[in-house]
C-alpha cells in the first residue's frame, strides 16, 4: 500500500533510510535481461523470488543457510548466494541465473565443458557450480588446480564430481572446446 | 532400407556424453520441488525438540486461525488411519518392532520426530502457523549409549516395550558347515588380535532435500517424490493406506542424489498423503536442510568388536565379529538388514578357515538408521582391512604381504567363502600390482623410512585397502532366506516403434547414475540401432510398472541383464519377420552388426526398422506371427556380483597440529566390463569422496539430551573441492563370467574401499608414536590426541 510512494522516494533520495514493508511492496527485478515487477515482502530472498515468483527454478535451494552454494547466481556480474540476498536489495542491479547463461540455443562454453567432462552426476548442484565456475574465471581465480579448488570450495557436490568440474574449468580457461 | 555389411561401432565401452545432461546444465530439470499441481497447498511439519518425551497435550486448533491456513492436525487426529511405517527386513522371527506412526501420537522417541502439521496456501504461512500449535511435553529419560541401552534396568527408548534390544543375528561357519569354529581357531593361534572399532553415525546428505507432492483428491492417488524407490513406495503406500494398488501412481522425477538416503518409505511421504486426504487438495512438502539432516535416516553407527586369530607367518585362522548396531528409535525400511549385508563381507577377499558373526541391533532415542552408500559392506571392509594392518604389524610383515598370504588366488575362482558366498571371479594380484605401480609404493616406503629416521614432524603414512563387495542385489531366494520382504529381480521392456525408434522401460530408478545413457548404449549394440534412437523411460509406475528400483549397485548388474534378455527376445521376434522380408526360411536368418541377413549373404540385409514397419502394417505377415516386436524380461540373478580392487592412500600427518593431508590416492577397481568409462570414473570419484569423508570429516553428533548438534552443513561437513585429493583411478577388467555384459556394479565400490585406506594411512604414519588407532573421523584434534596419548588400543 505504501510501497509505490516509498519506492519512488528512494529513487529520488537514495541516501535516505526508507522503511519499506512489512507487507508486500513493489520491487523491480531485472533478471537475465528482462524486467519484472513483483509485489513481495521485503524479507523475501532473491532465491525465493526467483524460484517461487519468477518460476526460474534452475537456481536451487540446497540449504537456505549459505553453506552449500547451490543457489549461486550473479548480481551485477558478481557471484552471490541468492539465499542470503534479499530480492529487494537487487533493485536496479542485473541478476543472471543459469537460465540466462546460454546464448539462445548455443550453450555457454562452461555448460558445454561440463557435459564434455561429465562434471556432475545427479545435477542438482550443477547450476550453482556453473555460475560459480564462470565467475571464477572472470575473477582470475583459476590459475591452477589449487586455486580452483579453493575458490570453488563454496559449492558442495555430494556426488563429488569435483575432479571433472576442475577439468571443465581448465578446458574453458585454456580455450579448449569439446573433447 | 538395404544394409551393407558395415559393422556399427560398439557403443558399450565408449565414453558417451550423457543424455541426461542437457536439461541439467540449463536449469530445466523436473525436480519434485518444481512440480506445481493446480490447487496445490503447502505443508509444514512441527518436529519434536526433545529426544524422548510424552505428549501430554497438543492442540492444533490455534493454527487454524492463522492467515492462509487450511488444515492443521496432529498424530492424535490421524491415529486411527495413519498406520505404521513399514520395516521390510525383519531379520529374525523374534525381532522387536515398535510401532512407527508417521506422526507421533503419545510419545516422541527422537529429536525431529514429526508431531503435527499445518497445511496452508503458501509455504511461509504454513511455517509461520506452526508457532501457534500448543503442545506440552513431559520429558522422559533419553537413551543414547548403545551399551548402556543393553544393560539390565536401562531406561527404555519406547515406554511400551520391555527391552531396547531389537534383535540378535548370528552366523557361525561351524554351524553353517562353511568352516570351522572360531574358538578352536583362537585357542590354537600364535597370534590373537582384538580391536574395537567405531563406525560413527553418518548422514547421507543428498544435495536435493526430500520433497513430495501428493494428490489424493480423487480415486487415483498420485505421488511425486524424490525417492530412489518409486515401485516399493507404490506397493507399500497401497498396502499401508488400503488404496487399491492400481489406483496408486508414484513418480520419481529427476532425483538429486540418494546414496541410500532416499531408499526409504518416509514419514513425510505418508504425512503428505494424510494431509492431501484431509484437505481434499494436492499438497506439497519440501524439507529444509536442517530438517533433512535431523530427520532423514542416518547411516552407519556401530560398534565393532573384532578378534582375529593367526599364525606367526600371517596366516589367519579365524575371525570373530561382534557387532552392536544402532537402529535409532525405529526400524527403517531395510535398517535391521544393513549390518546383515555386512555379515557376508567381513571375511572379504580372504580364505579364512573359521568365522563367526553376531550382530545385536539396539534402539536409542535418535533418528533411525538405514542404508547409506555401501550399507553394511563399508563397515565390514573397514574392520577387516584395519585389523589386517594390525596383524601385519604384529607379525612384522608389509600390509600387502599379509594380505597376499591370505587372499584367494585368481586361479581359485569360483571360490566359496567361509561366509557361504560363492565369489565368481576376481584377480586381486593384478589390481594390487597395478595400484602399487601407480602409487610408487616402494619409493614411498623408502621416503617414509627416511622421514621416520630424521624425526620429521610431518610423517608419511601409506594405507592399504584390498576389498571386494557383494553387489547386484540380489538373488530373490537369498533375500528370502534372510527374511527380506521382497525379491531382487529387475525388469526391462523394449518397445520397437513403427519407425524403428526404441523406447526402453527400466524398473530401476536412477538419481544421478546415468541410466539413460548406459541403457541406450547397451540397446544400441544389442539391436543395431543408433544411440540417439533409444529413449529410456523410468521412475513412473504408470510407464514402468514393474521394478525393484535403484540401490546396492544393482541397476546394471541385474537390470542390465534383463535389458539384454529383452533385446534378445526382440531379435527372436523379428527373425520370422525378417525371413519373410528376405524371402528365406527363418532358420537361414542370422542377426549380426545390426542387420538380419540370409546366412552366408553379406549384402541385402534388413534392419530392425524394416521389421518394425512390417509388423506395424501387418498386411502380409506369415500365419502365427504376432504383429509386434516388443518384448519384456524380468531377471532374477542367480548370484551376487563381486567387484573388487585395491586402493592405496598416502597421507602426510603434521604431528604438531594433527592435520592430515592426502598426498596421493590410487584406486584400481575391477568392476567387470565397463559400459561407459566416463560414468564409471565419476562413480569412483564420488564413492571415494564419501569414504574419505567418513575417514576424515563427517560425524553426526548428539548431545547428552539427544539434540543433534550437526544440523547444518556448517556442522555436518561433506567435503568441498578444497578438501579432496586428486584421485588416480584405473581399472583391471575381469568380466563377470555369468553376466551377458560381464558387468559387476560400481556405485558403492569407492565408498567401501576408501575409508580403511585413509585411516590405515593415518595410523601407519603414526606407528612410531605408538598409535594403533585413531577414531573416525580423524580430525586434527583426534590425531593430535592420539599422538599425545601415545597409543591406542593395544
Amino acid at each position: 500500500m505504501r510501497s509505490n510512494t516509498q519506492a519512488s522516494a528512494r529513487v529520488e533520495t537514495p541516501d535516505t533510510a526508507v522503511v519499506r514493508g512489512p507487507g508486500d511492496v513493489e520491487v523491480w527485478l531485472s533478471v537475465n535481461g528482462a524486467a519484472h515487477r513483483l509485489a513481495i515482502e521485503p524479507r523475501v530472498s532473491l532465491l525465493d523470488a526467483l524460484r517461487d515468483r519468477l518460476e526460474l527454478t534452475g537456481t536451487k535451494k540446497g540449504c537456505n543457510q549459505g553453506a552449500c552454494g547451490a543457489c549461486t547466481v550473479w548480481v551485477d556480474g558478481e557471484r552471490v548466494l541468492s539465499c542470503l540476498t534479499l530480492a529487494i536489495a537487487c533493485e536496479r542491479r542485473e541478476v543472471r541465473t543459469i537460465e540466462g547463461l546460454a546464448d539462445g540455443q548455443t550453450l555457454h562454453p562452461m555448460q558445454a565443458a561440463f557435459i564434455a567432462r561429465d562434471a556432475f552426476q545427479c545435477g542438482y548442484c550443477t547450476p550453482g557450480q556453473i555460475m560459480s565456475a564462470v565467475a571464477l574465471l572472470k575473477e582470475g581465480h583459476a590459475k591452477d588446480d589449487s586455486d580452483i579448488r579453493e575458490w570453488m570450495s563454496g559449492n558442495l557436490c555430494r556426488c563429488a564430481a569435483y575432479p571433472h568440474i576442475r577439468s571443465a574449468i581448465r578446458d574453458v580457461r585454456d580455450g579448449k572446446t569439446g573433447d | 532400407m538395404t544394409i551393407t555389411s558395415q559393422a556399427p561401432a560398439a557403443e558399450v565401452g565408449a565414453a558417451r556424453k550423457r543424455k541426461e545432461d542437457a536439461r541439467l546444465i540449463t536449469g530445466q530439470t523436473m525436480w519434485t520441488e518444481n512440480i506445481v499441481v493446480p490447487g496445490m497447498l503447502h505443508m509444514a511439519i512441527l518436529r519434536s525438540p526433545l529426544g524422548h518425551a510424552r505428549i501430554s497435550r497438543i492442540d492444533t486448533a490455534p493454527a487454524l486461525r492463522e492467515p492462509n491456513v487450511v488444515a492443521a492436525f496432529s498424530g492424535r487426529d490421524v491415529a486411527d488411519v495413519q498406520g505404521s511405517l513399514p520395516c521390510a527386513w525383519p531379520v529374525t522371527a523374534e525381532l522387536v518392532m515398535p510401532a512407527h506412526p508417521p506422526l507421533a501420537v503419545d510419545e516422541v522417541c527422537h529429536t525431529g520426530e514429526a508431531v503435527a502439521v499445518v497445511v496452508a496456501r503458501d509455504r511461509a504461512s504454513a511455517v509461520d502457523a506452526l508457532a501457534a500449535i500448543e503442545i506440552d511435553y513431559e520429558p522422559l529419560p533419553v537413551v543414547l549409549d548403545l551399551e548402556a541401552a543393553l544393560a539390565d534396568g536401562a531406561d527404555l527408548v519406547h515406554t511400551d516395550q520391555t527391552t531396547n534390544k531389537a534383535y540378535t543375528w548370528i552366523f557361525d561357519s561351524a554351524q553353517a558347515g562353511t568352516g570351522g569354529a572360531v574358538d578352536e581357531a583362537a585357542s590354537g593361534a600364535e597370534v590373537v588380535i582384538r580391536r574395537r572399532y567405531r563406525q560413527q553415525r553418518l548422514i547421507p546428505a543428498f544435495m536435493e532435500p526430500r520433497s513430495v507432492v501428493v494428490d489424493a483428491t480423487g480415486d487415483q492417488v498420485t505421488v511425486w517424490s524424490a525417492t530412489q524407490i518409486p515401485h516399493v513406495l507404490r506397493f507399500l503406500l497401497a498396502v499401508g493406506t488400503g488404496t487399491p494398488e492400481h489406483r496408486v501412481r508414484v513418480v520419481a522425477p529427476d532425483v538429486g542424489g540418494g546414496f541410500g538416503g532416499k531408499l526409504q518409505v518416509t514419514p513425510e511421504e505418508m504425512i503428505t498423503y494424510l494431509a492431501s486426504k484431509r484437505a481434499g487438495r494436492p499438497v506439497k512438502y519440501t524439507e529444509t536442510r536442517s530438517d533433512s539432516l535431523l530427520s532423514a535416516h542416518h547411516g552407519r553407527d556401530m560398534i565393532q568388536d573384532i578378534e582375529l586369530s593367526a599364525r606367526r607367518d600371517g596366516t589367519v585362522l579365524g575371525l570373530n565379529v561382534r557387532l552392536t548396531a544402532n537402529m535409532g528409535a525405529y526400524l527403517g525400511l531395510v535398517g535391521p538388514g544393513v549390518p546383515i549385508l555386512g555379515a557376508f563381507m567381513y571375511n572379504a577377499i580372504y580364505k579364512f578357515p573359521a568365522y563367526r558373526f553376531e550382530c545385536t541391533g539396539v534402539f536409542t532415542n535418535t533418528t533411525f538408521t538405514d542404508a547409506y552408500r555401501g550399507a553394511g559392506r563399508p563397515e565390514a571392509t573397514y574392520a577387516i582391512e584395519r585389523i589386517m594392518d594390525e596383524l601385519a604389524v604384529e607379525v612384522g610383515l608389509d600390509p600387502l604381504e599379509v594380505r597376499r598370504r591370505n587372499w584367494i588366488g585368481h586361479e581359485e575362482f569360483p571360490f566359496t567363502t567361509v561366509a557361504g558366498l560363492t565369489y565368481d571371479s576376481g584377480n586381486y594380484e593384478a589390481a594390487t600390482d597395478r595400484a602399487k605401480q601407480l602409487l610408487g609404493y616402494d619409493e614411498l616406503r623408502r621416503e617414509q623410512a627416511a622421514r621416520r629416521a630424521s624425526g620429521d614432524p610431518v610423517q608419511l603414512g601409506i594405507g592399504v585397502s584390498t576389498y571386494t563387495e557383494m553387489c547386484g542385489l540380489a538373488p530373490s531366494r537369498v533375500l528370502g532366506s534372510l527374511r527380506y520382504g521382497a525379491g531382487g529381480w529387475e525388469s526391462a521392456s523394449i518397445r520397437v516403434l513403427p519407425t524403428g525408434k526404441i523406447e526402453v522401460v527400466t524398473g530401476s530408478s536412477p538419481h544421478g547414475q546415468g541410466h539413460e545413457t548406459a541403457w541406450s548404449q547397451i540397446v544400441a549394440d544389442q539391436l543395431g540401432v543408433a544411440f540417439e534412437d533409444v529413449e529410456v523411460l523410468h521412475g513412473d509406475t504408470r510407464t514402468a510398472y514393474k521394478g525393484m528400483d535403484t540401490y546396492g549397485s544393482r541397476s546394471l548388474a541385474v537390470g542390465g541383464f534383463a535389458l539384454v534378455n529383452a533385446c534378445k527376445k526382440v531379435i527372436d521376434k523379428a527373425k520370422p519377420v525378417a525371413a519373410h522380408l528376405l524371402e528365406c526360411d527363418v532358420s537361414d536368418v542370422e542377426f549380426a552388426d545390426g542387420a538380419f541377413r540370409v546366412r552366408g549373404t553379406p549384402d541385402g540385409g534388413r534392419s530392425l526398422a524394416d521389421c518394425a514397419l512390417a509388423v506395424f502394417a501387418a498386411h502380409d505377415l506369415p500365419d502365427g506371427v504376432e504383429p509386434t516386436l516388443d518384448a519384456d524380461d524380468v531377471y532374477d540373478p542367480v548370484n551376487f556380483s563381486f567387484p573388487h580392487g585395491t586402493h592405496l592412500c598416502a597421507v602426510e600427518v603434521d604431528t604438531e597440529t594433527g592435520r592430515v593431508t592426502i598426498r596421493a590416492y590410487v584406486a584400481v577397481d575391477d568392476v567387470g566390463r565397463v559400459v561407459n568409462p566416463m560414468i564409471v570414473e565419476g562413480q569412483v570419484h564420488g564413492g571415494v569422496a564419501q569414504g574419505v569423508a567418513q575417514a576424515l570429516f563427517e560425524e553426526a553428533v548428539y548431545d547428552a539430551d539427544g539434540n543433534l548438534l550437526t544440523g547444518t552443513f556448517v556442522d555436518y561437513t561433506p567435503p568441498s573441492a578444497a578438501d579432496l585429493p586428486d584421485i588416480v583411478s584405473d581399472r583391471t577388467e575381469t568380466p563377470a563370467p555369468d553376466h551377458p555384459l560381464g558387468t559387476k556394479g560400481v556405485g558403492e565400490a569407492g565408498t567401501i574401499a576408501s575409508t580403511p585406506a585413509v585411516v590405515n594411512a593415518v595410523v601407519d604414519a603414526l606407528r612410531p608414536y605408538g598409535v594403533d588407532d585413531v577414531p573416525m573421523p580423524c580430525t586434527p584434534e583426534r590425531v593430535w590426541q592420539a599422538i599425545r596419548n601415545g597409543g591406542g588400543q593395544s
